[in-house]
């Protein structure tokens, strides 16, 4: 039975190296796509905002500031405000885990005494102004006494490392507009308070409040995700999936050409032939991987594109792209099952590609999808392999982390296998 | 029908294909004995195709059952496989594979191997007058040569039974003769032949026995000279044919 699996394999090689169109379609269109897409996306990437992303907000504020921020990010109308996971309260902690595995895109952290500290603080800058001017409470005793020290406040910001950089940018310029309001009408709520009618202010302008994007770290070394790790991935996989149309090609071909009638009358289990086609197109699915990696790695830099770093991940990268392969395999094989005419599988195999990747998440992120859509990428293969890319490449996820998606992949591929083969038996059954 | 020596035994078999409104085997009995050349003739749509692909494994019965050497496809569908050769209507082969890679991958899906798989590819590409264009791709074969490849792919194991759908149709007059001279040799080393063709004058030089199917149904059986002289006023099995399937027109979509 061995050798009829490898000379099942070996013929489908001859086959394949026979079609130079074909050759053409697996390697070098998919490289070609990888340079270009990346060559021409800038570094960030398009945020969408038709539906409301969830935002988890740790309030340790309690204060003026804090319902201002929960305040104005409800006005947007972009966010929904998360502050407990499964019934339990967030904290800072648990929300900073949540988000760099990627449950929710950003979390928030205002810090304790925030709006106290921000008022105790305009009050002395204001006082300092005010005592300057030679108005208000000018008492020596006022005057010797030292003020309060008052340390700086950082509101944290915590993001997704697959979350989009425009996205990002996005709301931290926002986050720092709000800020800089709150701030500046404390100033001016202080100084009417005060004086009634203020001049020219005359304190201090340095920004009070700060916030610092906080990233995940693998050995004390800040991880940096660039365009290049989110589009290799991306791209690589919407090659991979495109092996379904030379593979369903392939069976439509068999069927027309009368060698699959051959076949079924040979002493030789369908699973042979199947498993013929699934190793052969396991192999080209993986040397594409690998020439892609190449291509991150190598060439980009001299087309002026960040690095891929893989940053010891590759192996685990490898079963990403092995399992996405066995998944794009079952599909193809379904379609060219199914198939009548290469006309149909053709066709509909690359739209189906397509489709799969908008809904998994290649183009426009899935939390920014409407809620339907992000419904049904949870049913795309590619979402499951984008996301286990995006684990290992930029969550740093271990081999456990990943198992869950990698078990949807072959769980994916089983039944299509499953389906093709029962479609087939009925087929010939009427 | 029932034969003691038959190898091929058919009993009260029914296809009626999906959303088809007619059987296309209709209530059909046969028996085939060993060593025969037994020829299936009928005009197109007769059933012998559909006959000859539930023999061959590739559909199910609508009812009915049949038994290869005592063996059936619900016990013994790997066993009847091993013992079976098919040389199906169409070419069957991989066009951009040579006539070599596609003989040495069909003949090891029947389990042979290494020098063996070689040597049996290349006797057979010998036989055939093909030897010198193993190593040229099958899209750049004529019809008649084709025909002999795809011949070959179904007897490299040397079957016990080999089904043959129409394997002589479009080849010119050499080839037929070569096909046909090596039939019979396979023949006279113990092959069944079971056949189908449109080729009436080649039926009756080549078949031991034949049976006239038509709507499904056998009309008439026996050996080529035992049709001719039952059919009153024949003097060929081309009269025998219009006799009992008519001269109308049997088209049919």
């Amino acid at each position: 039975m061995m050798y009829k699996l490898w000379m099942s394999i070996y013929k489908e090689f001859l086959l394949l190296k026979r079609d130079f169109g074909g050759l053409i379609i697996l390697f070098v269109m998919p490289l070609v796509l990888i340079i270009t897409i990346t060559l021409i996306q800038d570094s960030t990437f398009r945020t969408v905002t038709e539906s409301k992303i969830p935002v988890v907000l740790i309030d340790n504020d309690k204060g003026e500031i804090s319902k201002t921020v929960i305040e104005n990010l409800n006005k947007s109308g972009q966010f929904e405000i998360i502050t407990t996971l499964n019934g339990t309260e967030l904290t800072e902690t648990t929300a900073k885990e949540a988000v760099f595995k990627g449950k929710f895109q950003l979390a928030i952290i205002i810090p304790k005494n925030l709006s106290k500290d921000l008022q105790l603080k305009v009050n002395q800058n204001v006082d300092k102004i005010v005592s300057n001017f030679g108005i208000g409470d000018t008492s020596e005793t006022k005057k010797d006494s030292l003020p309060q020290k008052i340390d700086k406040k950082e509101v944290r910001l915590y993001f997704d490392p697959a979350t989009q950089l425009t996205f990002k940018n996005n709301v931290k310029s926002s986050i720092d507009k709000m800020i800089s309001q709150i701030e500046t009408k404390s100033i001016y709520a202080t100084f009417q308070e005060q004086l009634g009618e203020g001049d020219a202010p005359i304190f201090e302008q340095e920004s009070f409040i700060t916030f610092k994007e906080i990233m995940p770290t693998v050995d004390n070394k800040e991880v940096l995700p660039n365009s290049v790790q989110h589009n290799v991935p991306a791209w690589t996989l919407f090659a991979i999936f495109f092996i379904i149309v030379p593979l369903s090609i392939n069976i439509v071909k068999e069927k027309g050409q009368g060698t699959q009638i051959r076949l079924l009358t040979n002493p030789v289990p369908y699973s042979i032939v199947i498993a013929g086609k699934t190793i052969t197109y396991l192999i080209i699915c993986m040397i594409q991987f690998y020439l892609m990696v190449l291509v991150g790695i190598y060439l980009f830099p001299y087309l002026s594109l960040p690095v891929l770093d893989l940053d010891g991940k590759f192996f685990l990268m490898s079963v990403v792209a092995l399992f996405s392969g066995l998944a794009a395999i079952g599909l193809g094989i379904l379609l060219g099952t199914i198939a009548k005419t290469q006309e149909q599988s053709a066709p509909f195999g690359a739209t189906s590609v397509v489709i799969l990747a908008a809904i998994g998440g290649v183009w426009v992120p899935v939390f920014a999808m409407p809620k339907i859509m992000q419904a049904i990428s949870q049913i795309s293969p590619m979402n499951w392999g984008l996301n286990a890319f995006y684990d290992v490449l930029l969550r740093k996820a271990d081999a456990v982390e990943i198992l869950p998606e990698i078990f949807l992949l072959l769980l994916f591929f089983i039944i299509t296998i499953f389906i093709a083969i029962q479609y087939d038996k009925k087929k010939r059954a009427v | 029908m029932s034969n003691d020596t038959s190898i091929i035994q058919i009993n009260q078999l029914y296809k009626q294909y999906k959303d088809a409104d007619y059987f296309s085997v209709n209530n059909l009995n046969l028996a085939i004995g060993e060593k025969e050349i037994y020829g299936l003739l009928g005009p197109n749509g007769a059933g012998k195709t559909t006959l000859i692909s539930m023999l061959c494994g590739i559909i199910k019965p609508t009812s009915g059952n049949f038994s290869i050497n005592n063996l059936t496809y619900e016990k013994n569908a790997f066993e009847i496989k091993k013992t079976i050769g098919v040389v199906p209507q169409e070419y069957a082969l991989y066009p951009t594979l040579t006539a070599r890679e596609n003989l040495l991958y069909f003949g090891s899906m029947y389990g042979l191997k290494g020098k063996n798989l070689r040597e049996k590819v290349a006797t057979a590409l010998y036989q055939l007058g093909l030897l010198k264009f193993a190593d040229k791709k099958i899209d750049t074969f004529s019809g008649g040569m084709k025909r002999r490849v795809n011949l070959i792919a179904g007897i490299l194991h040397e079957p016990l039974i080999l089904f043959l759908d129409e394997p002589t149709v479009g080849v010119d007059v050499q080839s037929k003769n070569v096909i046909i001279s090596y039939l019979k040799e396979l023949n006279a080393k113990g092959t069944t032949i079971i056949y189908t063709s449109h080729h009436l004058s080649e039926a009756q030089d080549f078949c031991t026995k034949i049976a006239i199917i038509d709507r499904g149904t056998i009309y008439a059986e026996g050996t080529p000279n035992q049709l001719i002289q039952e059919t009153s006023g024949a003097h060929n099995l081309e009269d025998v044919f219009i006799s009992l399937t008519g001269k109308e027109l049997r088209d049919d979509v």
